[in-house]
């Protein structure tokens, strides 16, 4: 650039500080994500595909898909209709109800578990009656569909709501005063300003719901081939010794974990302007 | 002290911000960097604070080289166009960071740099401001907070970035005069960088037009105004009137009317005349030499009024300014028939391809015998970029 | 109530609240419900068990230290991503967000892997004899490694508006880089730093998958909160659950609150500019 500021401290100051945050970087984030994949190709590629074969993982697998493929349409659905409340209108309590929606983030994963246990078990609320009539929600798929839907609550809200606050009320107000119903509106007007904020959103949601533990730890009850996630799977084999299985089983997740971080910072890449409201991560 | 600068170039990626700019900076003077935005005054100052450096050329200082220091050792005060004030610290902290920042042995004991804050902030009528935050100040009053935290340091040197440029048009005339006033009592070398004539010519000793990273002119105000050196200066500063000229006979014509004798003895064909709006005569009766024009419409502008008068022999208008009073005496009304003839005139030759030739002025007056003060050919036209004749009102 | 000029409010406000409410609220009464049963003296009874004690202590604890070690590795990252060009360096933004992308489990078995006496880090160090793998240390990495990413994602923005004519004034005004960085950079940062410190503390006091599989879990010495509620619920012991869901709610609810006045704070400093 110019003379002075290419000085050579200074160049060495700016490259030691690099170094170091590539070097944290490196062996902090990079290597983790390094070792389950080598972990769960230490005993070839055969090893791992029995292991991921099996039809404890199989099951799994169907099991993730399923709690994900409810609860997130069910998390897109309340995140379209809380942005729409929270960035169209003003109302009373309006920053309450944004720190509500807010609040699974900060609440320990355990205890997002813990009070569906104190609501449906043996011992909660609603226990005696639901055992009573024969429903089990509490070690059973529908615990496991409530604690990953309170777990990903968020994601899809919070991608929304800043968004349409910058993006105001102008367009809709027009196609109003056009003529346009309610539904036309929403449908011509207001989902495809949204639609790269909401496809970021659920796949954000989509990651957490596949890849939640522990909430889902806690409600599962851990009965194999019926209320284990990969997640569970992976600790169970774990626990059981089975490092090639439980690292076979992790790296699908992982695989997931990186495919949902290429299309996130492609969509950021691509449609950066049109997510601009969101802040972390997007510029 | 006094500032040399040779030969300066600096590039940005494609464009030049500065082509071979030499300047000398005298001691004590007040000095305006006058020109559009883009044509590398702000530049020029980050250069000589040392926020820049260029690829080429030199800066020296009593002979010293100034590039060579860093900007600590420069002992320059700079003020940004939008003050860069530290909002996590006080008026009073912002004026005294500069001395606080100094190694142990050169910094000043406490009780002498609250004295000199306090002595500072009065100078500049903040007395009383110092534990506000920069952010309870209005704008003027944070300009000045800027200019009290550059002065700090003593510097031989103050550099001001459009220092009026983010101000209202009230307390930007108040606060040049008495900056005007402040560098008198300082008698401190200062250069500001401005787009705005006006404060160009109101403020400084001296002022450089720049264009297109070049220094197109350096001088008084008077002689920027009066004596414009090349066609940039004039259309940049003031408003003119732009005439096509043609020689006729060994005399330059424009619209049958005779201008004058050719001082270029039959060297071009073509020339071109600046004339202001106020050097423009008005009469009701008929006047030698003078066009026939119809005033189209009266701008009524406090004292002066703008007058649009179309000239059937230049088929374009030109804008005539005349007081306010004479124009009700003369009791001219839109679409009324008047006479109108230039008084002064600036004159460039123009080569074949309708390209001013810079070095080639001709200060022309009406009734004196012709002159020429043809300065010397500086620069060839090519590098200077030609300026396109097409006549019109140039504000 | 005035009229307004868009539709839907009364459908989206009342379908967003009923459900918050059925999946959050309600829920998380049942829990404040079944703690109060307990009594302020129970509550106080069942958290004063020194295994209990213990495990608070590391979990806040840690999650503290980690959090503050995050603020200082947070800001060299960010600042460096932000503020230097160098090949790669888009690459290791993306990488930044790992944390939030890899699920917790799987970051627990891998960091356990790693850390082990016989990991590729665990053998160096032990070389020193030093342990980070079922020790108080391990709960630590694994700590810094879920909350890494808020501090650097909330430093990036901030960075990248900071005026540079502010630093440019310093340095015309004599001021030497770690000067700079020290009166001017820094405490402009501080609002932010916050924030994310808070940030990353919130997500490592509850953490549970990336903890427990390095914690090793000896009781007294590396077992974490969240994980004495998942022991009590397979006692069977449902008050002593609720008593330490209720504190760490508790605790979340604080750093919520903070958090937001966090960023209003932040805000206000960012719209005071001058």
């Amino acid at each position: 650039m110019s003379r002075r500021s290419a000085g050579w401290p200074r160049m060495l100051g700016r490259g030691l500080l690099t170094l170091a945050a590539i070097a944290f970087l490196a062996v902090f984030l990079l290597l983790p994500l390094a070792t389950v994949f080598v972990e769960a190709f230490r005993q070839g590629a055969g090893a791992f595909l029995a292991a991921v074969g099996q039809d404890e993982a199989r099951s799994a697998i169907r099991l993730t898909v399923l709690v994900a493929a409810i609860a997130v349409p069910l998390n897109l659905v309340f995140g379209i209709a809380a942005a729409w409340a929270m960035a169209r209108f003003e109302f009373r309590g309006k920053a309450l109800l944004g720190a509500f929606i807010d609040l699974p983030f900060s609440v320990s994963p355990v205890v997002s578990g813990l009070v569906y246990v104190l609501l449906f078990g043996a011992q909660g609320w609603f226990g005696p009656w639901l055992e009573a009539h024969g429903v089990s929600i509490v070690f059973a798929v529908p615990g496991l569909v409530l604690a990953t839907m309170f777990i990903t609550l968020p994601f899809v809200a919070r991608e929304l709501i800043p968004l349409m606050q910058a993006q105001g009320n102008g367009e809709e107000e027009a196609v109003r005063v056009l003529g346009a119903n309610g539904w036309q509106m929403f449908f011509r007007v207001t989902l495809p300003n949204i639609r790269w904020a909401l496809l970021y959103g659920v796949l954000l949601c989509n990651a957490r719901a596949m890849g939640e533990f522990g909430a889902v730890s806690v409600v599962s009850g851990h009965i194999r081939g019926l209320t284990t996630t990969i997640p569970l799977e992976v600790e169970m084999r774990y626990n059981e010794y089975d490092y090639v299985g439980a690292f076979a089983v992790a790296s699908l997740l992982a695989l997931l974990a990186l495919v949902t971080l290429a299309i996130k910072i492609a969509l950021e890449w691509r449609y950066g302007d049109e997510l601009a409201a969101h802040a972390p991560g997007g510029r | 002290m006094t500032l040399e600068l040779t030969s300066l170039n600096r590039r940005f990626s494609d464009c030049a911000a500065l082509n071979d700019v030499s300047l000398t900076i005298a001691p004590g003077e007040f000095l305006a960097l006058l020109g559009p935005s883009g044509s590398g005054k702000t530049t020029l100052l980050r250069i000589l604070a040392g926020l820049d450096y260029p690829e080429s050329g030199k800066v020296s200082c009593n002979g010293r080289d100034f590039l060579a220091a860093a900007p600590r050792e420069r002992k320059v005060g700079l003020v940004f166009q939008h003050y860069a004030l530290f909002r996590h610290l006080t008026v009073a902290e912002n004026v005294a960071f500069g001395l606080r920042v100094r190694p142990r042995r050169t910094r000043p004991k406490r009780a002498g740099i609250d004295a000199r804050v306090e002595q500072l902030l009065a100078r500049v009528q903040l007395d009383g401001f110092g534990k506000r935050y920069p952010s309870q100040l209005s704008g003027g009053q944070r300009q000045r907070v800027a200019l009290a935290r550059a002065l700090a340091v003593e510097p031989d040197l103050l550099l001001l970035d459009e220092p009026f440029g983010a101000l209202d048009a009230q307390v930007r005339v108040t606060l040049r005069r008495w900056l005007r006033r402040l560098h008198e009592e300082l008698g401190l070398t200062t250069v500001f960088v401005t787009h705005d004539q006006e404060e160009a010519l109101e403020l400084a000793d001296r002022i450089a037009v720049m264009n297109r990273g070049r220094i197109e002119q350096v001088g008084t105000p008077r002689e920027i105004y009066q004596q414009p050196a090349t066609p940039f200066v004039c259309e940049f500063i003031g408003k003119t009137n732009r005439l096509a000229l043609q020689r006729e006979g060994g005399r330059f014509v424009a619209g049958g009317r005779t201008f004058a004798d050719d001082p270029w003895l039959g060297e071009h064909a073509q020339a071109i005349a600046y004339v202001r709006p106020e050097h423009l005569t008005l009469s009701t009766t008929p006047l030698p030499g003078a066009w026939r024009a119809r005033l189209r419409h009266v701008y009524l502008a406090g004292a002066v009024a703008h007058l649009e008068l179309e000239v059937a022999a230049l088929d374009h208008a030109l804008e005539a300014d005349i007081a306010s009073e004479d124009l009700a005496r003369m009791g001219l009304h839109s679409g009324d028939e008047l006479h109108v003839s230039p008084g002064h005139a600036v004159i460039f030759s123009l080569d074949r391809d309708g390209g001013a030739i810079a070095g080639d002025r001709w200060l022309w007056r009406a009734g004196v015998a012709t002159t020429t003060t043809r300065l010397p050919a500086r620069r060839s036209e090519a590098e200077l970029g030609a300026h396109r004749v097409d006549g019109g009102i140039q504000r | 109530m005035r009229r307004r000029m868009l539709p839907g409010f009364n459908l989206s406000l009342g379908y967003s609240l009923s459900y918050l409410g059925l999946i959050v609220l309600l829920p998380l009464a049942a829990l404040t419900w079944k703690a109060s049963g307990l009594g302020l003296g129970g509550l106080v009874e069942l958290l004063r068990v020194p295994r209990t004690l213990a495990a608070l202590k590391l979990s806040f604890g840690g999650a503290t230290l980690a959090a503050a070690i995050n603020v200082v590795a947070g800001l060299l990252v960010a600042w460096v991503l932000v503020r230097y060009r160098f090949p790669g360096r888009r690459l290791f933004d993306a990488v930044v967000d790992l944390p939030f992308a890899l699920p917790t489990a799987v970051a627990g078995i891998a960091l356990t892997a790693l850390y082990a006496p016989n990991g590729w880090i665990g053998q160096w160090l032990a070389a020193f004899g030093v342990k980070i793998a079922y020790t108080p240390a391990g709960v630590l990495v694994a700590m810094v490694f879920v909350g890494f990413p808020f501090v650097v994602r909330t430093l990036q923005p901030v960075l990248e508006t900071l005026e540079h004519d502010v630093e440019e004034a310093a340095e015309t005004l004599g001021a030497r880089r770690w000067q700079i960085f020290l009166r001017v950079i820094l405490p402009m940062l501080v609002p932010t730093l916050l924030t994310g410190f808070a940030l990353a503390l919130a997500r490592a006091v509850g953490e549970y998958g990336s903890v427990i599989f390095i914690a090793g879990n000896i009781p007294m010495k590396s077992e974490i909160a969240p994980l004495l509620i998942v022991q009590s619920l397979e006692q069977f012991d449902y008050a002593g659950a609720a008593a330490l869901g209720v504190a760490m709610l508790a605790f979340s609810f604080v750093l919520l609150l903070l958090i937001t006045l966090l960023q209003r704070w932040s805000r206000r400093w960012a719209e005071n500019a001058p």
